[in-house]
């Protein structure tokens, strides 16, 4: 297994390699500068600031230096946060999305799994009507309506969290809460789909027969097959929630990557969008590679190749 | 299938829960040690800022959210008080030559650096040597080009810097020679960043990463002791300073989100908010009857550039049609409603010395008549033109309300919106890619000048395509003349034919910014058209 896993992560290097191009290709032919503001910049001042960033000389020469530097890990200067280098403002920005997002995937799968769980066995009651109503609309609200309504009562109204911030744990409650509601939604209903399904099959029918307890019939057996879609929808997801969400970051004001992805294009900072778009490809191949490899560890009729 | 059947011990279910907790409490763990949950650090004043500075480096700082943090960890040889007021910084005093163009500085000899080093009259030569260097990547190099040489030597006409108008003759005085009599002299020293001393050797030894905490040496009223990306600042009273400051410790939180940031200030969190655009303008309304808003009007303009090279506004009397009959009252009140008045100069009020021209009127029946004389009788014929604008904040609302007061009042209906996103709209507005559109102007400095030399023939923010040898001419008497009162009438003058004459744009309103704090709990804020609020004056009533 150790072999294809290397070759599979061999296989990611011209993927990689095709995306930061393509992003590389496109800041490079988008309207406007990096240094574009509202006061001119004499065009002696323009070519320094060009020099600097290594934004002079034809396309084939700012393209080749990118991809020397990036060879060696170098991700390049931003033009935005003149001081600071592409590597340097992802690795302050990247842990705290990180944390963030492993917190709110986490309870999306505890919660996701009990509930579609529950309503899977007690399908066609209250129960169930009730969960896969708010999981219709946990999928439907926006998170930015979510996070504006639980800021309303729960920090101005009921006074219990911070509105917004960075460096506590009650200031993670909110945040990660409304960036796991989506995951809670469709979880829920993958979980309860599969188990319905799978709670038809022959096999959990030889298991109740063998006169094993429910709840033995349920998890030993029905859960470990029917958690193969969960597997499957996690990996992308998983590499989305990691790498930050600019709506939940920037309403409470964290620290994350999330908003990069957004403000690096509408500043025009070619690294650092070049940057982001790495790491969330490098995030995507590595979550689905996890999530293949599980799938051959949970099934074994699933060929890695 | 009764619920308690689904709730026994089991190993799937222990794997379930268990092991994305146990990866959480390790990564949890990994953070703390990490470092990352620091903010519990106590601070006396939290201030708002919009956005993460891109940069603390003097040499570099364009932003005005930059230049705030800058100017509290570093002070120019003059400086401003609350009020606006132009007071000494490193300098206690300086001399003016008859002509305008020398300026002899005195430094403080107690002046230092946050490390305790002596500030010294070649710092300033050194740090301006600098900006001048185009390895240095400075944005804002040209406000040395009022030197003498300065821009030759930026250029690489000269590379003798000891032509460069500027000389150290002791450790406490500094000559500058200017190669023009620049009446506003003294506002770039204590307002623009660009001329602020740099500590060159931490500078040389830290390249560009020199600006952070525990490496970066100033000389203002502050010194940074954390910075954290997108999440705080920490600024601690620079023992080292000439004067003592009133609060200690200052944190910074950039806050992007106007709503996040108002909410911070309701809860108590944040004390200061200084933009306008940290405030959720659906509240504006609101806020403004609380007694913690205070306005701030300030140096800004918006207004309306023609393409004087695009049919039909190559006529002068199409321009002044559409000038006259704009109801700005309508768009203040129903559009922007932060209290701004409707301005029919471009030079905002509050200039001293400065006596603006009237200006045009509102004048719905002159309009009408000018655009009849242009060969478009209430409206009939007028060429499809487009209005461009950026499409944030009132931008798109401001372009929509113009649209249909013109199409109201002129009977125009061939005026089309064209929105572009910020860059790609100042593109186009610098490439003159457009027929009108909508502009605002920050001046630099509490000077008439910083508005009106935009518009000479060719200049850098011309962006209209007009121009005027009498109006080149005008300024370059201005910039020559050492008379104060002979200068501000040709400026005048200038301003006329701006917007009373030629018209090649015409003003709209001007900004009014919106600051928030509780009277009680924050003293020493005074609002002024500079907009520079200096940290180091702030106090807390009480605490004093």
């Amino acid at each position: 297994m150790g072999a294809i896993i290397i070759r599979r992560l061999f296989a990611a290097i011209p993927v990689l390699f095709i995306i930061v191009s393509l992003t590389f290709v496109l800041m490079h032919n988008a309207p406007g500068s990096p240094f574009t503001s509202e006061r001119h910049i004499p065009a002696p001042i323009m070519a320094a600031l060009e020099r600097k960033y290594h934004l002079n000389g034809t396309f084939g020469q700012q393209y080749g230096q990118y991809l020397w530097d990036l060879a060696h890990g170098d991700l390049g200067l931003s033009t935005q946060y003149r001081n600071r280098t592409v590597n340097e403002i992802i690795a302050q920005s990247l842990p705290v999305s990180m944390v963030l997002g492993t917190l709110a995937y986490a309870f999306a799968l505890m919660a996701g799994i009990t509930l579609g769980g529950l309503a899977a066995v007690r399908q066609h009651r209250a129960g169930d009507r009730w969960i896969v109503f708010l999981a219709l609309l946990g999928i439907s609200i926006p998170n930015f309506v979510l996070a504006l309504l639980l800021i309303r009562v729960f920090a101005i109204d009921l006074n219990l969290l911070p509105v917004a911030g960075w460096g506590s744990l009650d200031q993670l409650v909110l945040p990660a809460f409304c960036l796991s509601v989506p995951f809670v939604a469709s979880l829920t209903r993958l979980t309860r789909g599969s188990l319905i399904e799978v709670l038809r099959l022959d096999f959990v029918r030889t298991a109740r027969a063998k006169g094993l307890p429910e709840s033995a019939v349920l998890f030993r057996h029905a859960l470990k097959v029917a958690i193969l879609p969960i597997i499957g929808y996690s990996g992308p997801a998983i590499a989305g929630v990691l790498t930050g969400s600019i709506v939940v970051e920037t309403i409470f004001g964290i620290p994350g990557i999330g908003p990069f992805f957004v403000n690096s294009v509408l500043n025009r900072d070619p690294f650092m969008t070049c940057g982001v778009v790495l790491i969330f490809g490098l995030f995507l191949i590595l979550c689905n590679l996890a999530a293949d490899i599980l799938y051959f560890v949970v099934d074994r009729r699933v060929n890695l190749q | 299938m009764a619920l308690r059947d689904v709730l026994p011990r089991s190993r799937t279910l222990a794997l379930v829960a268990g092991l994305p907790a146990l990866g959480l409490l390790l990564l949890g763990a990994f953070f703390y040690a990490w470092g990352g949950w620091t903010l519990a650090v106590p601070a006396d004043l939290t201030i708002a800022n919009g956005d993460e500075p891109q940069t603390l480096d003097p040499a570099i700082v364009t932003a005005q959210l930059d230049q705030r943090i800058c100017t509290a960890i570093y002070e120019g040889l003059t400086s401003s008080d609350p009020a606006g007021n132009i007071v000494p910084g490193v300098a206690q005093s300086w001399e003016i030559s008859p002509d305008g163009r020398t300026y002899t500085f005195h430094l403080r000899p107690d002046a230092q650096w946050s490390n305790g080093e002596p500030l010294t009259a070649g710092d300033f030569v050194a740090s301006w040597k600098r900006v001048l260097d185009p390895a240095t990547a400075s944005d804002y190099a040209y406000q040395l080009f009022y030197l003498v040489n300065g821009e030759a030597y930026y250029n690489r006409t000269i590379t003798d810097f000891s032509q460069v108008g500027v000389k150290a003759p002791d450790d406490h005085t500094l000559v500058v020679t200017l190669s023009h009599p620049t009446a506003y002299f003294l506002q770039l020293t204590a307002a623009m960043q660009t001329l602020f001393p740099v500590h060159l050797a931490t500078v040389r030894e830290y390249g560009d990463d020199w600006t952070k905490p525990g490496r970066i040496v100033g000389n203002g009223p502050y010194v940074l002791k954390a910075w954290r990306l997108n999440d705080y600042i920490l600024l601690e009273a620079n023992p080292h300073y000439w004067r003592p400051v009133a609060i200690k410790r200052i944190r910074v939180l950039p806050v992007r989100d106007a709503n996040t940031c108002f909410n911070l200030f309701y809860s108590g969190k944040i004390d200061l908010i200084l933009d306008q655009s940290s405030i959720p303008p659906v509240l504006l309304p609101d806020i403004r009857k609380q007694p913690y808003f205070h306005p701030n009007p300030i140096g800004a303009t918006t207004f309306v550039r023609f393409n004087v090279k695009r049919h039909p506004f190559d006529d002068v009397r199409v321009r002044r049609a559409l000038a006259l009959a704009l109801d700005k009252q309508d768009i203040v009140d129903k559009i922007i409603r932060s209290g701004e008045p409707v301005a029919r100069t471009l030079v905002p009020p509050g200039n001293p010395g400065y006596i603006p021209p009237a200006g045009l009127p509102h004048d719905l029946d002159e309009a009408k008549r000018l655009l009849a004389a242009a060969g478009y009788p209430g409206g009939r014929n007028f060429p499809d033109v487009t209005l461009l604008y950026a499409t944030k904040g009132t931008g798109p609302a401001i372009a929509t309300e113009m649209q249909a007061l013109w199409s109201r009042d002129l009977g125009i209906n061939s005026i089309h919106l064209r929105g572009q996103e910020f860059k790609v709209y100042l593109n186009s507005q610098s490439s003159t890619d457009f027929d009108l559109c909508i502009s605002r102007w920050i001046g630099d400095y509490n000077d008439p000048q910083t508005f009106l030399d935009m518009f000479v023939t060719g200049g850098g923010n011309n962006d209209t395509n007009w121009s005027d040898p009498a109006y080149d001419q005008m300024l370059a008497d201005s910039e020559s003349t050492p008379d104060p009162v002979r200068r501000m009438q040709i400026l005048q003058g200038m301003e006329k034919i701006l917007v009373e004459d030629q018209l090649p744009i015409f003003p709209v309103s001007f900004t009014v910014g919106a600051v928030l704090y509780h009277p009680g709990a924050l003293g020493g804020f005074a609002s002024n058209f500079v907009d520079d609020h200096p940290w180091g004056d702030l106090y807390i009533p009480g605490k004093k």
